[in-house]
Protein backbone atom coordinates (compact mmCIF):
# COMPACT_ATOMS: atom_id res chain seq x y z
CA UNK A 1 0.00 0.00 0.00
CA UNK A 2 2.13 2.87 -1.21
CA UNK A 3 -0.47 5.48 -0.33
CA UNK A 4 -0.15 4.61 3.36
CA UNK A 5 3.63 4.94 3.07
CA UNK A 6 3.09 8.56 2.04
CA UNK A 7 1.75 9.16 5.55
CA UNK A 8 4.86 7.71 7.14
CA UNK A 9 7.18 9.66 4.82
CA UNK A 10 5.45 13.00 5.38
CA UNK A 11 5.22 12.22 9.12
CA UNK A 12 8.94 11.64 9.40
CA UNK A 13 9.54 14.95 7.61
CA UNK A 14 7.17 16.80 9.96
CA UNK A 15 9.06 15.33 12.91
CA UNK A 16 12.49 16.26 11.52
CA UNK A 17 11.42 19.81 10.63
CA UNK A 18 9.97 20.39 14.09
CA UNK A 19 13.27 19.27 15.66
CA UNK A 20 14.99 21.81 13.41
CA UNK A 21 12.51 24.47 14.50
CA UNK A 22 13.17 23.62 18.19
CA UNK A 23 16.91 23.95 17.65
CA UNK A 24 16.43 27.34 16.02
CA UNK A 25 14.25 28.44 18.93
CA UNK A 26 16.97 27.38 21.41
CA UNK A 27 19.61 29.28 19.46
CA UNK A 28 17.51 32.43 19.22
CA UNK A 29 16.56 32.28 22.91
CA UNK A 30 20.20 31.93 23.95
CA UNK A 31 21.64 34.60 21.69
CA UNK A 32 22.83 36.56 24.76
CA UNK A 33 23.46 33.70 27.24
CA UNK A 34 26.95 34.24 28.64
CA UNK A 35 26.95 31.13 30.82
CA UNK A 36 25.34 27.83 29.82
CA UNK A 37 24.51 24.84 32.06
CA UNK A 38 28.07 23.50 31.75
CA UNK A 39 29.66 26.78 32.90
CA UNK A 40 30.76 27.72 29.37
CA UNK A 41 28.96 30.11 27.08
CA UNK A 42 26.22 28.65 24.84
CA UNK A 43 27.23 27.27 21.43
CA UNK A 44 24.80 27.42 18.50
CA UNK A 45 23.32 24.00 17.60
CA UNK A 46 22.65 22.80 14.06
CA UNK A 47 20.69 19.69 13.01
CA UNK A 48 21.96 17.27 10.35
CA UNK A 49 19.29 15.55 8.23
CA UNK A 50 19.72 12.12 6.66
CA UNK A 51 17.47 10.10 4.34
CA UNK A 52 15.91 7.04 6.00
CA UNK A 53 14.18 4.12 4.22
CA UNK A 54 10.71 3.40 5.61
CA UNK A 55 8.92 0.05 5.65
CA UNK A 56 11.82 -1.98 4.28
CA UNK A 57 11.54 -0.78 0.67
CA UNK A 58 14.19 1.19 -1.19
CA UNK A 59 11.70 3.64 -2.71
CA UNK A 60 9.84 5.00 0.32
CA UNK A 61 12.40 7.31 1.79
CA UNK A 62 11.63 9.43 4.81
CA UNK A 63 13.91 11.80 6.64
CA UNK A 64 15.44 11.70 10.11
CA UNK A 65 17.61 13.91 12.27
CA UNK A 66 20.97 12.17 12.19
CA UNK A 67 22.65 14.33 14.81
CA UNK A 68 22.66 17.74 16.45
CA UNK A 69 26.09 19.33 16.19
CA UNK A 70 27.61 22.41 17.84
CA UNK A 71 28.36 25.20 15.40
CA UNK A 72 32.10 25.57 14.62
CA UNK A 73 31.83 29.33 14.11
CA UNK A 74 34.11 31.46 16.32
CA UNK A 75 32.58 32.83 19.52
CA UNK A 76 31.51 36.47 19.54
CA UNK A 77 33.94 38.49 21.75
CA UNK A 78 32.40 41.61 23.28
CA UNK A 79 34.44 44.24 25.15
CA UNK A 80 32.72 44.68 28.52
CA UNK A 81 35.28 45.11 31.34
CA UNK A 82 32.59 45.62 33.98
CA UNK A 83 31.01 42.23 33.31
CA UNK A 84 31.96 39.62 35.96
CA UNK A 85 32.37 37.02 33.15
CA UNK A 86 35.00 39.13 31.34
CA UNK A 87 38.47 37.69 30.81
CA UNK A 88 41.77 39.37 31.75
CA UNK A 89 41.61 41.66 28.71
CA UNK A 90 38.03 42.74 29.49
CA UNK A 91 36.36 40.66 26.75
CA UNK A 92 33.24 38.55 27.33
CA UNK A 93 32.76 35.38 25.25
CA UNK A 94 29.24 35.53 23.77
CA UNK A 95 27.43 32.68 21.93
CA UNK A 96 28.27 32.16 18.24
CA UNK A 97 24.59 32.42 17.23
CA UNK A 98 24.05 34.16 13.89
CA UNK A 99 20.57 35.68 14.14
CA UNK A 100 20.16 36.19 10.38
CA UNK A 101 21.09 32.57 9.71
CA UNK A 102 18.63 31.39 12.37
CA UNK A 103 15.80 33.47 10.92
CA UNK A 104 16.29 32.02 7.43
CA UNK A 105 16.57 28.55 8.94
CA UNK A 106 13.29 29.08 10.76
CA UNK A 107 11.46 30.25 7.63
CA UNK A 108 12.84 27.33 5.61
CA UNK A 109 11.80 24.84 8.31
CA UNK A 110 8.27 26.26 8.57
CA UNK A 111 7.80 26.23 4.76
CA UNK A 112 8.97 22.61 4.56
CA UNK A 113 6.65 21.72 7.43
CA UNK A 114 3.71 23.30 5.60
CA UNK A 115 4.55 21.48 2.38
CA UNK A 116 4.65 18.12 4.14
CA UNK A 117 1.43 18.82 6.02
CA UNK A 118 -0.17 19.48 2.63
CA UNK A 119 1.23 16.21 1.30
CA UNK A 120 -0.43 14.42 4.21
CA UNK A 121 -3.77 16.10 3.55
CA UNK A 122 -3.67 15.13 -0.11
CA UNK A 123 -2.80 11.53 0.74
CA UNK A 124 -5.74 11.41 3.16
CA UNK A 125 -8.15 12.68 0.49
CA UNK A 126 -6.85 10.14 -2.03
CA UNK A 127 -7.21 7.24 0.40
CA UNK A 128 -10.76 8.32 1.21
CA UNK A 129 -11.62 8.43 -2.50
CA UNK A 130 -10.09 4.98 -2.96
CA UNK A 131 -12.19 3.58 -0.14
CA UNK A 132 -15.37 4.94 -1.70
CA UNK A 133 -14.88 3.21 -5.08
CA UNK A 134 -18.11 1.64 -6.26
CA UNK A 135 -20.39 3.44 -3.82
CA UNK B 1 -8.26 -16.42 -13.89
CA UNK B 2 -9.40 -13.31 -15.74
CA UNK B 3 -13.04 -12.88 -16.57
CA UNK B 4 -14.67 -10.06 -18.49
CA UNK B 5 -15.08 -7.87 -15.40
CA UNK B 6 -11.40 -8.17 -14.47
CA UNK B 7 -10.30 -7.30 -18.00
CA UNK B 8 -12.42 -4.17 -17.98
CA UNK B 9 -10.83 -3.03 -14.74
CA UNK B 10 -7.26 -4.10 -15.36
CA UNK B 11 -6.07 -0.99 -17.17
CA UNK B 12 -7.40 1.40 -14.55
CA UNK B 13 -6.16 -0.80 -11.73
CA UNK B 14 -2.63 -0.77 -13.13
CA UNK B 15 -2.75 2.97 -13.73
CA UNK B 16 -4.01 3.56 -10.17
CA UNK B 17 -1.22 1.41 -8.72
CA UNK B 18 1.40 3.32 -10.68
CA UNK B 19 -0.10 6.68 -9.68
CA UNK B 20 0.03 5.63 -6.00
CA UNK B 21 3.63 4.55 -6.43
CA UNK B 22 4.55 7.86 -8.08
CA UNK B 23 2.79 9.74 -5.28
CA UNK B 24 5.03 7.93 -2.83
CA UNK B 25 8.20 8.81 -4.76
CA UNK B 26 7.18 12.47 -4.98
CA UNK B 27 6.36 12.64 -1.26
CA UNK B 28 9.82 11.19 -0.54
CA UNK B 29 11.31 13.99 -2.63
CA UNK B 30 9.33 16.66 -0.80
CA UNK B 31 10.21 15.16 2.61
CA UNK B 32 13.91 15.20 1.74
CA UNK B 33 14.01 18.75 0.36
CA UNK B 34 16.55 19.71 3.05
CA UNK B 35 18.60 16.50 3.22
CA UNK B 36 22.18 16.91 1.97
CA UNK B 37 23.13 14.71 -1.00
CA UNK B 38 19.57 13.41 -1.53
CA UNK B 39 18.80 12.79 -5.21
CA UNK B 40 15.22 13.31 -6.39
CA UNK B 41 13.55 10.35 -8.13
CA UNK B 42 10.57 10.03 -10.46
CA UNK B 43 9.12 7.62 -13.02
CA UNK B 44 8.41 8.08 -16.73
CA UNK B 45 4.69 7.41 -16.40
CA UNK B 46 3.92 6.50 -20.02
CA UNK B 47 6.81 4.08 -20.25
CA UNK B 48 6.02 2.62 -16.82
CA UNK B 49 2.35 2.07 -17.68
CA UNK B 50 3.17 0.41 -20.99
CA UNK B 51 5.69 -1.81 -19.24
CA UNK B 52 3.28 -2.67 -16.44
CA UNK B 53 0.44 -3.53 -18.86
CA UNK B 54 2.74 -5.82 -20.87
CA UNK B 55 4.06 -7.37 -17.65
CA UNK B 56 7.52 -6.16 -18.57
CA UNK B 57 8.58 -5.12 -15.10
CA UNK B 58 10.34 -6.49 -12.08
CA UNK B 59 13.57 -8.44 -12.13
CA UNK B 60 14.60 -10.83 -14.90
CA UNK B 61 13.93 -14.43 -13.85
CA UNK B 62 17.14 -16.21 -12.93
CA UNK B 63 17.76 -19.89 -13.66
CA UNK B 64 18.00 -21.62 -10.30
CA UNK B 65 19.37 -25.15 -10.37
CA UNK B 66 19.85 -25.47 -6.63
CA UNK B 67 17.57 -24.77 -3.68
CA UNK B 68 20.18 -22.39 -2.27
CA UNK B 69 20.25 -20.12 -5.36
CA UNK B 70 18.93 -16.57 -4.91
CA UNK B 71 15.96 -15.39 -6.96
CA UNK B 72 17.20 -11.83 -7.48
CA UNK B 73 14.00 -10.26 -6.14
CA UNK B 74 13.41 -6.55 -5.57
CA UNK B 75 11.24 -5.32 -2.72
CA UNK B 76 8.53 -3.79 -4.91
CA UNK B 77 7.58 -4.62 -8.53
CA UNK B 78 7.99 -0.94 -9.47
CA UNK B 79 11.46 -0.59 -7.95
CA UNK B 80 13.22 -0.86 -11.29
CA UNK B 81 11.14 1.97 -12.81
CA UNK B 82 12.30 4.85 -10.62
CA UNK B 83 14.95 7.07 -12.15
CA UNK B 84 16.94 10.01 -10.88
CA UNK B 85 15.67 13.40 -11.97
CA UNK B 86 17.83 15.71 -14.05
CA UNK B 87 19.19 18.63 -12.06
CA UNK B 88 17.57 21.95 -12.94
CA UNK B 89 19.59 24.04 -10.53
CA UNK B 90 22.57 22.56 -8.73
CA UNK B 91 22.84 23.21 -5.00
CA UNK B 92 26.00 23.21 -2.90
CA UNK B 93 24.89 20.36 -0.58
CA UNK B 94 24.32 17.92 -3.48
CA UNK B 95 20.51 17.90 -3.07
CA UNK B 96 18.62 17.78 -6.37
CA UNK B 97 15.07 18.43 -5.10
CA UNK B 98 13.40 21.39 -6.80
CA UNK B 99 10.43 22.15 -4.54
CA UNK B 100 8.36 23.85 -7.28
CA UNK B 101 8.74 20.93 -9.67
CA UNK B 102 7.94 18.40 -6.96
CA UNK B 103 4.86 20.19 -5.66
CA UNK B 104 3.49 20.73 -9.15
CA UNK B 105 4.08 17.06 -10.01
CA UNK B 106 2.49 16.00 -6.71
CA UNK B 107 -0.67 18.06 -7.30
CA UNK B 108 -0.90 16.87 -10.91
CA UNK B 109 -0.43 13.24 -9.92
CA UNK B 110 -3.11 13.54 -7.23
CA UNK B 111 -5.57 14.85 -9.84
CA UNK B 112 -4.75 11.99 -12.19
CA UNK B 113 -5.29 9.53 -9.35
CA UNK B 114 -8.74 10.99 -8.65
CA UNK B 115 -9.51 10.91 -12.37
CA UNK B 116 -8.66 7.19 -12.48
CA UNK B 117 -11.01 6.59 -9.56
CA UNK B 118 -13.76 8.50 -11.35
CA UNK B 119 -13.23 6.30 -14.41
CA UNK B 120 -13.48 3.14 -12.30
CA UNK B 121 -16.65 4.42 -10.66
CA UNK B 122 -18.15 5.19 -14.05
CA UNK B 123 -17.23 1.74 -15.33
CA UNK B 124 -18.86 0.08 -12.33
CA UNK B 125 -21.99 2.17 -12.74
CA UNK B 126 -22.39 1.31 -16.41
CA UNK B 127 -21.85 -2.38 -15.67
CA UNK B 128 -24.49 -2.20 -12.95
CA UNK B 129 -27.01 -0.59 -15.24
CA UNK B 130 -26.24 -3.21 -17.92
CA UNK B 131 -27.05 -5.93 -15.40
CA UNK B 132 -30.42 -4.50 -14.35
CA UNK B 133 -33.44 -6.33 -15.72
CA UNK B 134 -35.50 -3.52 -17.09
Amino acid sequence: MSMLNVFKIAGSALNAQSVRMNTTASNMANVDSVVGPDGESYKAKQVVFAAKPIGGTADSIGVQVKEVVDSAAPMRMVYEPANPAANADGYVEMPNVNVVEEMTNMISASRSYQANAEVMNTARTLIQRTLSIGQ
Amino acid sequence: MTNRLDQEMQFHQTALNLRAYRQQLLSSNIANADTPNYKAKDIDFTKALTGALNMRMGPIALATTNAGHQQGKVASPFDSLAQYRNVTQASVDGNTVDMDVERAAFAENALHYEASITFINGLLRSMQSAMQNQ
